[in-house]
């Protein structure tokens, strides 16, 4: 199977499988949106409310807080695969591990990254961000969550079978992802000072154009070694 | 047309199996034999090319696995000790997906008369989570009764969990897949009668 519908096919049967998963299992979804939630809220109770203090602090307080809870469900990303015996079956698939890896990885952006993303409007409210602040920090967002899905994707694969792997996939990726925060955060701070944004809109959509270029990969080639 | 050359096997410190060579050629089925812990899932998985041999190769019509893996996958259904099946979806589901990555897909109503002749009759919208251990392996081998193109099986311990009904379905299976000239390895701990009159053993 090398055509091109023969690749879709098989991205589009595990992107099916896991949204199904994740859909009748719905207590990842959540508790890494009650996790973002509750992070993001700390902060304003802690530093107290002054206005333009909070508003400084938002899009860093924001972006790490969505680093950290997209962690929380990475572990499982490969792990309850490799348990159950379906890792196993993917690897002799006829499809391109690369491209099922693909699927899973979309998905677990769908059931972790998309709805963090879809929920920081409300929380930029608590930091009195403005209106078209709110807008590049979403936007900012939605760049770049899924390359934390991606280079999550590497390290949960490497880490697959592993004991104490969720710490250790957590040391593993976030070094990995200090670019994505940076202009993530960056750019809703660029855009408060009044500069433009395209710049770090560009770094995020070139970064997550290599990363989908490359992680795919890397993760199926991980994927072959922790399974020998 | 597949062929071991004088495998082994280490994992970790400790010399598995050494110097196992074999052939198998169609309508042939191999059993490995061998107590627990002497490396009989390990044999298996270097048949499908997920374990590479630590010496030797295992070649398939004449050419090293690793060479060959695009192409592979579509001769080979291999069941492991694991039921691969999604606790949260149905057994209909799990069979669907499975046979679509296994590059033999198929249609609801295929699937569904392969998870009835399996004896899963009520239960192929379950979840698989709520079924017994012996329904699980069921609805694992209910994969078998689609993928009769792939010529090679690879089973490990089939047999387990399975009540007299569903272990002479799977034997019948078995048979006739041997008569189409496809071939089968597996490992059982029972002895079950194969009456397939090119039996091998391979012990270990």
């Amino acid at each position: 199977m090398t055509s091109e519908s023969g690749l879709m096919d098989g991205l589009k049967t595990v992107l099916r499988r896991d949204l199904r998963v994740s859909l009748r299992r719905r207590s990842d979804t959540f508790s890494t949106l009650i996790f973002f939630v509750m992070v993001v809220s700390l902060f304003p109770l802690g530093v107290g409310p002054e206005p333009q203090l909070l508003r400084t602090m938002a899009p860093g307080v924001l972006w790490v807080a969505a680093m950290l809870a997209s962690m929380l469900s990475l572990p499982r990303l490969f792990a309850d695969d490799h348990s159950d015996g379906t890792l196993e079956q993917m690897l002799l698939s006829t499809h391109s591990l690369a491209w099922l890896v693909l699927g899973k990885t979309l998905a677990h952006w769908i059931g972790s990254g998309l709805p963090l993303v879809l929920l920081s409007p409300v929380l930029a409210l608590q930091f009195d961000l403005s209106a078209s602040a709110t807008g590049v920090l979403v936007l900012s967002l939605l760049l770049g969550t899924p390359i934390l899905s991606l280079v999550g994707a590497m390290g949960a694969a490497l880490t697959v079978g592993l004991r104490g792997a969720s710490v250790l996939l957590s040391l593993l990726v976030l070094p990995l992802t200090i670019p994505v925060l940076i202009f993530g955060a960056g750019a809703v701070e660029a855009h408060n000072a009044g500069l433009g944004v395209t710049g770090h809109f560009s770094l995020l959509g070139a970064l997550l154009i290599v990363t989908l270029m490359a992680a795919p990969w890397t993760a199926a080639a991980a994927l072959r070694i922790s399974m020998e | 047309m597949l062929k071991l050359e004088s495998v082994a096997c280490t994992r970790g410190a400790r010399r598995l199996f050494s110097g196992i060579t074999h052939s198998l050629a169609p309508g042939e089925l191999l059993r490995v034999q061998g107590p627990n812990g002497a490396g009989k899932t390990s044999l298996l998985r270097m048949l499908c090319g997920l374990l590479a041999p630590t010496e030797g190769c295992v070649l398939w019509r004449g050419e090293k696995l690793s060479a060959q893996r695009d192409t592979f996958g579509h001769d080979l259904v291999y069941l492991g000790h694991a039921a691969a099946l999604k606790d949260e979806l149905s057994p209909l589901e799990n069979l669907l997906d499975a046979c679509t990555l296994g590059g033999h897909p198929t249609d609801a109503a295929a699937a569904l008369a392969a998870l009835r002749s399996a004896g899963l009759r009520g239960h192929e919208r379950t979840a698989a989570r709520r079924l017994s251990q012996g329904q699980r392996r069921r609805s694992a081998l209910a994969r078998l009764a689609l993928c009769q193109a792939a010529p090679l099986w690879v089973l490990d311990e089939p047999f387990n969990a399975l009540d007299a009904t569903a272990t002479a379905w799977l034997s019948g299976l078995i048979e006739a897949h041997l008569q189409r000239a496809g071939m089968v390895v597996l490992t059982s701990h029972q002895e079950v009668a194969l009456s397939a009159a090119q039996q091998q053993v391979l012990k270990l």
